[in-house]
């Protein structure tokens, strides 16, 4: 399998089971093109990871997925276990979490700083609990099915907080953690929403080394207890590294590879983006890290 | 003494109907930051809305019962002041929401202006006057010079307001729907990532707010017996008032800032002179927001390091 595709064919790596599929997405603005042409995929169950340098378009990618903005072209699906198919460029804001059942964070932490920490995580359960409040009618005149409802919500958010180890201080503001904190908790926040695909913009930006260990504890626990497929932006490559199964490669807003982590590792034009060299000096960057001349050119063809 | 307790008691009534429609001012300011300026004709609009179907119902239908007549005109006041709001978003707020901050402020002031020449334009200028329809006083303290009384109708805009206080303060602390308000207000953006319906959201705290405003217009217009199409100005402005000096997005601030006003008024006007009531009230809300800008209740501005 060629691994560094040509940007004039980025074919999509066709995975067994996709949970979502981007083709051919571009998105421009004005004459500027933040993102060309891309299309990759990310396999149920998976942990994939999209990194690339400053400005190469990630945050632009993940911007279409939500709904926040409507591609220029190209189309974004979400399958289901099922075989459901949404496709989120069109649907309305609040329907790719409703009904498509796309969670996301942010590069910069969104939390409800005025509201607790377990209610933060009540808003995400949302959905499930108006339907048993009967649009709050039931829950104002205080109904035992509604009761029922609201008291599994928050066992179960009771559960998240203590799998993010912040019983203690349930019922503080959410503004008041420390940064790792409030981190982790916008992660189990857009888990209780029930996500298909949970999407991560640098969750480990700003982290210390120990707060990221428990980071990568928490997105393999997400992805081995509870089946849900995630797509991360991430600059830290030990985080990168030891969580993916997969890794999408972007640089000027066009993919350059697609792979499992070893593969990504050994590829010269990864490494050529990351060190801002020209396609020409590439064969110096192989000698430089060590790659011999053949090993080389089985992976960047 | 006793002619202070009667004072006291009046000015609690005012006070009241003054937090009610305050209360409407708050919840829409607290979840988009918007003073909504028509809310005050929202008020009159259903004050008249109120006095249609009073006449109606005893009139036309000759129906007797005061309890039940004025349970049917306050649900279908509050039915069809709830369309109102409801519309009025619509057409006037939502298309400029996400303009620039001074669009819907001055829209809110077309409807304003709308609603209350509508009115006179349908209704005519001249006030419009209600038979009095519960006549009964409750006797509390009595004397050989002065009785102080509590008229049913001034009970009944006390309980009003303090169960609606207490029903809308629950209904935004501990709902669903009151959690998806108030993550709205915060950021509407992950609102919407979160699955929350945030137009929606906002239609339907516009739709309560003037399902608020017409129990307040109902009760204005049992309390004093007449209505005319500029008598949601003035209230509307001391509504206002009180919201901010309460201070605005709090619930329990609106009440509060309303029965503040309502006092200082009548207290001036039975102690002074009544033509200086609304400079005293007006006069209170500058020393209030000098030393505390953020009004009694209001939550601080912590400025972000």
């Amino acid at each position: 399998m060629s691994l560094a595709l040509p940007p004039d064919a980025p074919a999509a790596a066709g995975l067994a089971d996709p949970v979502l599929i981007v083709d051919h997405l571009t998105m421009r603005f004005g004459g500027l093109t933040a993102v060309g042409d891309v299309s990759f995929q990310v396999g149920r169950g998976n942990i994939t990871a999209l990194i690339g340098p400053n400005g190469a378009g990630k945050t632009t990618v993940f911007n279409c997925i939500t709904g926040f903005y409507k591609p220029t072209e190209g189309m974004i699906r979400l399958r289901r276990a099922d075989g459901e198919t949404h496709l989120l460029e069109r649907l309305p804001g609040h329907d790719v979490n409703r009904v498509a059942r796309v969670a996301r964070t942010f590069q910069n932490i969104r939390l409800f700083p005025q509201m607790t920490v377990l209610e933060n995580l009540l808003v995400a359960m949302h959905k499930p609990l108006m339907r048993a409040s009967g649009f709050s009618l039931a829950g104002i005149l205080g109904l035992p099915h509604y009761r029922r409802e609201e008291e599994a919500a928050i066992a179960r958010a009771a559960a998240w907080i203590a799998r993010i180890g912040l019983t203690h201080r349930a019922d503080e503001p959410a503004g008041d953690l420390p940064y790792g904190d409030q981190r982790r908790l916008e992660i189990a926040r857009a888990m209780c929403t029930d996500p298909v695909l949970l999407c991560l913009d640098e969750p480990a930006a700003g982290l210390n080394p120990r707060e990221s260990a428990d980071l990568n504890t928490l997105l393999r626990l997400i992805r081995d207890e509870f089946g849900t497929s995630v797509l991360l932006i991430e600059h830290d490559m030990s985080v990168v590294m030891q969580i993916s199964d997969r890794i999408v490669v972007l640089d000027y807003g066009r993919k350059i590879a697609d792979g499992t982590p070893d593969q990504i590792r050994a590829d010269t034009r990864v490494i050529a983006a990351y060190l801002g060299v020209d396609d020409e000096e590439v064969a110096a960057v192989e000698a430089e890290v060590g790659l011999t001349g053949t090993e080389a050119s089985g992976v960047s063809a | 003494m006793e002619f202070f307790a009667q004072q006291f008691i009046n000015g609690l009534t005012l006070g009241s109907i003054y937090g009610l429609i305050a209360l409407g001012y708050t919840m829409v300011f607290g979840i988009i930051g918007m003073v909504n300026f028509a809310h005050g004709d929202v008020f009159m609009l259903s004050s008249f809305i109120a006095l249609i179907f009073f006449l109606i119902l005893t009139s036309w239908l000759g129906l007797t019962s005061v309890a039940l007549v004025f349970l049917i005109v306050l649900v279908v006041a509050m039915l069809l002041t709830a369309l109102w709001g409801w519309a009025i978003e619509r057409v006037a707020y939502r298309a400029l929401r996400g303009s620039f901050r001074l669009a819907p402020l001055i829209s809110a002031i077309g409807v304003s202006i709308f609603l209350s020449n509508f009115v006179q334009v349908v209704q005519g200028a001249r006030n419009k006057p209600l038979p009095p329809l519960v006549r009964d006083v409750i006797v509390l303290y009595q004397n050989e010079q002065y009785t102080v009384t509590l008229s049913y109708k001034q009970a009944n805009i006390m309980a009003t307001t303090a169960a609606l206080l207490a029903g809308f303060w629950y209904l935004v602390q501990r709902t669903p729907f009151g959690r998806a308000q108030r993550a709205c207000e915060q950021d509407r953006r992950m609102a919407a990532l979160l699955g929350i319906n945030v137009d929606r959201t906002i239609s339907l705290t516009f739709v309560l707010g003037a399902a608020l405003a017409a129990v307040a217009g109902l009760l204005y217009l049992l309390y004093y017996g007449v209505v005319s199409f500029s008598d949601g100005f003035v209230p509307g402005v001391k509504a206002f008032t009180a919201a901010v000096l309460g201070g605005i997005g709090s619930l329990p601030g609106a009440v509060l800032g309303g029965l503040i006003i309502g006092l200082i008024e009548t207290f001036w006007s039975a102690y002074f002179s009544i033509e200086y009531k609304d400079v005293a009230a007006f006069l209170i809300l500058i020393v209030v927001l000098i030393f505390k800008p953020s009004g009694i209740l209001g939550r601080p501005e912590v400025e972000k390091v």
